[in-house]
């Protein structure tokens, strides 16, 4: 029999070894050095940390699963650009933690959904998505309407995404609780909606 | 390259792969070296479990063999046309980007003139071709049915675009502006100012404007207020003002509906409705195409 296979089929430690080896390739050549590349881990012009109500409205937007149908990540193919818009870039994702990308689209992709519609659009979408589309299979989450943001949790989750590179300051950390004061979880999400995808909005 | 904060990875790349792949091609060929000739039988390894079971050292099928090495060799090819080894740069310049640009750039030189043709013709005109019809369809399908319903008959809250009745105006210059701009309704609360027993003399007025059952006493009222403060916008005899998108109330037909109770919401509440602007997404080409579809919802049937 052959040393190396020797090697592998009986010494436990090395096949160990080396099959932590392979799988790990991969991840050495396709995931680390993206986390020195610039165009990753650097904000393009007009990306900004999302404020207050948007991030509640973001944990809301994660909470209610609407990753499970939506995607915010529109492909550079023609038949995407066409109808949302340009595509998504690195650059414009490097505050989300986690970022919303996904791959499921039951629904429409929401990347570039910012200032698309209406509030009151998605006010009246969201209490009860046929209303305003027939066709549609989304389901209504009207509670959002009546219940508060939980402004309380809102400094300790901007003090974590500061830790992961957020720059949020003192003062916007501060002023959160403030700044959602008397908001419904339904201005929350959409504020955090109408946010997205603006910095490459009407561009091609 | 120059996307990288260091030259080092590029570097780093290019060795790691080239090491796995001399590493996966000395694998294949050490593990071939056994060959049996014809009725020749395998070398057992030596291993044994259960007292008589062992296992054959049986060279690898020469198929699979061949698909090994055709995919060290299709892994290169690869690698030169989408450059994956950094380092050794882009030799035919790919990019996600660039074959984006080239996917548009060829729907553009295909489309291109058959947008010119349409965009040359007046509006009118082209509301009554069927070819743009279907286009424009399409667009409506795509960007419009949110909100305006596939039907383009709308919801509450949003316009129907079927019935030739218009906030701000149907002729086709005015139908390419709301496309283009947009559009923001405002109308403000009077809640506060009226008091809730005022408010509901001016709704029994506007239901009196638009011939359905009132209250006489209260539209009486009601009139008296809306002569007023209403009429600013909605005019003196109510058919409202295009130039301001204030609606016409005589005619019974209504944005947010027509009963008593919305309509005494709209006044203590006020509405505020807003259309986003579609030029710097769509061009002036689709807008065109859009806006000969909208035109001819309603002025086709005649």
């Amino acid at each position: 029999m052959n040393r190396v296979q020797k090697l592998i089929e009986e010494k436990v430690g090395w096949l160990i070894v080396l099959t932590v080896l392979v799988i790990s390739v991969a991840m050495m050549v396709e995931i680390l050095p993206l986390m020195f590349m610039k165009s990753v881990t650097q904000p393009i012009k007009d990306v900004k940390p999302y404020t207050a109500l948007q991030l509640a409205g973001r944990d809301i937007y994660i909470r209610e699963g609407c990753y499970n149908c939506h995607s915010q990540m529109i492909r550079p193919f023609r038949a995407e650009t066409e109808r949302y818009g340009h595509f998504s870039v690195a650059g414009e994702s490097v505050y989300d933690h986690p970022f919303q990308w996904g791959s499921k689209r039951t629904g429409p992709d929401l990347a570039r959904v910012g200032g698309r519609y209406s509030d009151e659009w998605h006010r009246a979408h969201l209490i009860r998505p046929q209303d305003v589309v027939p066709e549609s299979i989304m389901p209504p989450f009207p509670w959002l309407a009546s219940s508060k943001v939980d402004a309380e949790s809102l400094p300790a989750k901007m003090t974590a995404l500061r830790r992961l590179g957020v720059p949020y300051t003192d003062a916007d950390i501060a002023d959160s609780v403030k700044a959602v004061e008397g908001k419904t979880e339904m201005d929350a999400i959409i504020a955090y909606l109408q946010g997205l995808g603006l910095a490459l909005k009407n561009k091609r | 390259m120059k996307d990288f904060n260091s030259d080092f990875w590029g570097i780093y790349i290019a060795v790691i792969v080239i090491v796995s792949m001399i590493w996966l091609g000395y694998l294949v060929v050490s593990q071939s070296k056994v060959k049996l000739k014809k009725g020749e039988k395998a070398e057992v390894t030596g291993h044994k479990w259960d007292g008589d079971l062992e296992e054959y050292s049986n060279p690898l099928p020469g198929w699979w063999v061949v698909l090994f090495y055709a995919t060290i060799v299709f892994a290169v090819g690869y690698l030169v046309a989408y450059p994956g080894l950094v380092a050794f740069g882009n030799v035919w310049n790919w990019s996600s980007t660039g074959q984006h640009a080239q996917e548009v750039k060829k729907a553009d030189d295909k489309y291109g003139p058959m947008f010119a043709k349409y965009q040359a013709m007046p509006i009118e005109q082209v509301a009554q071709n069927p070819e743009a019809r279907d286009i424009g369809k399409r667009l409506f399908y795509t960007y419009c049915i949110q909100c305006h319903g596939s039907d383009a008959r709308g919801a509450k809250g949003f316009p129907n675009l079927t019935d030739n009745d218009w906030l701000y105006g149907g002729d086709a210059v005015k139908v390419v502006e709301t496309i283009n701009n947009g559009r923001h309704g405002q109308m403000p609360a009077f809640g506060a100012a009226f008091g809730e027993e005022k408010v509901r003399d001016v709704a029994n007025y506007v239901l009196k404007l638009a011939g359905k059952p009132n209250n006489e006493a209260r539209a009486t009222r009601g009139g008296d207020t809306f002569k007023q403060v209403c009429m600013a916008c909605h005019g003196a005899d109510g058919k409202g003002n295009q130039s301001l998108g204030a609606p016409n109330l005589t005619d019974n037909i209504w944005l947010y509906g027509g009963s008593e109770a919305t309509i005494v919401e709209t006044i203590t509440n006020g509405r505020d409705n807003v259309m986003p602007a579609w030029q710097a997404f769509l061009g002036d080409a689709k807008v065109h195409l859009l806006a000969a579809y909208v035109y001819g919802l309603s002025h086709n049937q005649q």
